[in-house]
């Protein structure tokens, strides 16, 4: 559980998040939506501590990130898994090497025992036979699924997805999305997974947060999404004419 | 003030690069790593202008030197002295400062700016101390290395130029070699490049690592890193150099 409380975050004069707080419950995935530049991918990087919050706090388990120092925060990043919106691989590694990397550096196990490990995370994301390529050389949903793979080697009580699938084609965006919520079942994690995708949305999200120009403007399930009467919502999630129809039918 | 403001920021961030490593099999195998790329991948390069420069060197001298009082063997003493104490610690130096410090600067620039730094600090791991320190310990195992071999490169093209063109002759040439030789220059120039090595080497870092933006500014930030490192490096060859 991640709980995110009245959180503000500005670069130099403009506010970007305003007096966010909700809490991202464990065992589920919670989707952060919002249109582009509303904010999302400043509150995720907020919550792991890439960017200083002005106010609020972050708990993780009721664990009080925002007051730890960087030692104390270290343990936590441990069970932190983070897929980012460029997928931000070592590009000068190896896929194998990518994966293997969090499990060098924390696992103590043995080579042999990490390179293991690295294949199954691999096999797990559907990317065989490739481990001795670099990142250059696949495709972006591949680098986004190996991505994923280093992400979960350890474990993570927590996996932070950055718009895992954005860029994909829809076919291999449902592949992404049913991973992400195959692992969050599997393993009970946290999830928070950014996107403005709304079929991945209404694929996987078991809780909705959508965030208007920095502020909390709605949350809910993806049943109470359609029948909200929330005036922003309304103009996100139906703006394609496909959407609009659905609506109509729908009423 | 912005002078300032940059030596405050190098030194916390050196504070944070220099310490313990997390894991120390990742750790010495990316020294291994660093020490192929700043100092293995240097050889070819450094070589060739030793050799032509040590040729070049004895030939002006010679030909400066042209006068029936001045024994022949001073070419040899001069080549050799200029070559160890300054020609193979600051000239290659600002090579260097031009080679390894633009590609580290860009390294780990580019590493910045596609959120890769980023991915290792969620980690939990120190990404200055992973990706900077094994940089600074290759630099200062690496430099001193290069620079004897620069020095005899540089003396051995001076003398092979001098007997072929025969203008010194080889046996006046070892003479000056010989003659009036202070192994301390050599401890001295070695230690210059041990510092060269450790400041080109840093302040390079630091430019990748607080590159911000995108691949306009990553070069921005691989230019400034040669520019200061190698000036950083002449006002230090000067200070110690004041001190011998
Ligand atoms: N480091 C930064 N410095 C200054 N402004 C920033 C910084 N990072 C983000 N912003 C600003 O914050 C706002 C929100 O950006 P953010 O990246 O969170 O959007 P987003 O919701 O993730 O959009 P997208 O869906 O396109 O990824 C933008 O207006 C951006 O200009
Ligand atoms: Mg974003």
């Amino acid at each position: 559980m991640i709980e995110v409380q009245n959180v503000s975050k500005s670069f130099k004069d403009v506010q970007i998040l305003k007096h966010l707080s909700t809490v991202f419950e464990e065992g589920k995935v919670n989707c952060i939506i919002g249109r582009s530049g509303s904010g999302k991918t400043v509150l995720m990087k907020s919550i792991v501590g890439l960017h200083e919050i002005d106010e609020g706090r972050i708990l993780f388990h009721g664990r009080n990130y925002t007051e730890m120092n960087d030692k104390q925060r270290k343990e936590i990043r441990k069970e932190i898994g983070m897929v980012f919106q460029s997928g931000a691989l070592f590009d000068s590694e190896t896929l194998e090497d990518n994966v293997m990397f969090p499990l060098r550096m924390f696992s103590g196990m043995s080579e042999e025992e990490c390179r293991e490990r690295a294949n199954f995370c691999l096999k797990r994301v559907e990317v065989v036979n490739k481990n001795n390529l670099y990142p250059s050389e696949i495709s972006g949903g591949m680098q986004k699924r190996v991505a994923i793979a280093r992400a979960i080697a350890l474990n993570p009580k927590y996996l932070l997805c950055d718009e895992p699938n954005s860029g994909l084609d829809p076919m291999t965006s449902i592949v992404i999305d049913n991973l992400i919520h195959g692992i969050v079942q599997e393993y009970n994690i946290t999830a928070i997974v950014n996107t403005h995708d709304m079929n991945s949305v209404m694929e996987i999200a078991d809780k909705i947060v959508f965030i208007y120009k920095g502020e909390k403007w709605w949350e809910g399930n993806k049943d109470d999404i359609w029948h909200t009467d929330n005036q922003e919502l309304n103009d996100f999630i139906f703006a394609s004419s496909l959407t609009k129809k659905i609506k109509q039918t729908l009423k | 003030m912005k002078f300032f403001y940059h030596i405050g920021r190098y030194v916390l961030l050196m504070k944070k690069a220099i310490g313990w490593p997390d894991e120390k099999r990742m750790f010495w195998r990316n020294v291994g790593k660093e020490i192929v790329a700043v100092g293995y991948d240097s050889v070819g390069i450094v070589s060739i202008i030793s050799f032509f420069m040590g040729g070049v060197m004895a030939l002006q001298l010679a030909i400066n030197m042209e006068n029936p009082v001045l024994p022949q063997y001073l070419v040899g003493l001069g080549t050799r002295d200029a070559i160890i104490l300054e020609f193979s610690s600051l000239v290659i130096a600002l090579i260097l400062a031009g080679k390894v410090g633009s590609s580290i600067a860009s390294e780990i620039g580019t590493m910045r700016i596609t959120q890769q730094i980023d991915a290792l600090d969620i980690m939990g791991i120190n990404s200055a101390n992973y990706l900077i320190l094994p940089k600074i310990i290759a630099g200062a195992i690496t430099f001193p290395v290069i620079c004897c071999l620069s020095i005899i490169l540089g003396i051995g093209g001076g003398w092979v130029v001098g007997d072929v063109t025969g203008m010194v002759p080889s046996n006046q040439f070892i003479l000056g070699l010989q003659f009036m030789f202070q192994p301390f220059y050599i401890t001295f120039t070695n230690i210059k490049m041990v510092f060269f090595g450790i400041l080109i080497t840093s302040i390079s870092s630091y430019y990748g690592y607080n590159a911000k933006g995108g691949s306009l500014q990553v070069g921005q930030a691989s230019t400034q890193a040669v520019v200061v490192s190698s000036i950083v490096v002449l006002i230090f060859d000067l200070s110690l150099t004041t001190m011998l």
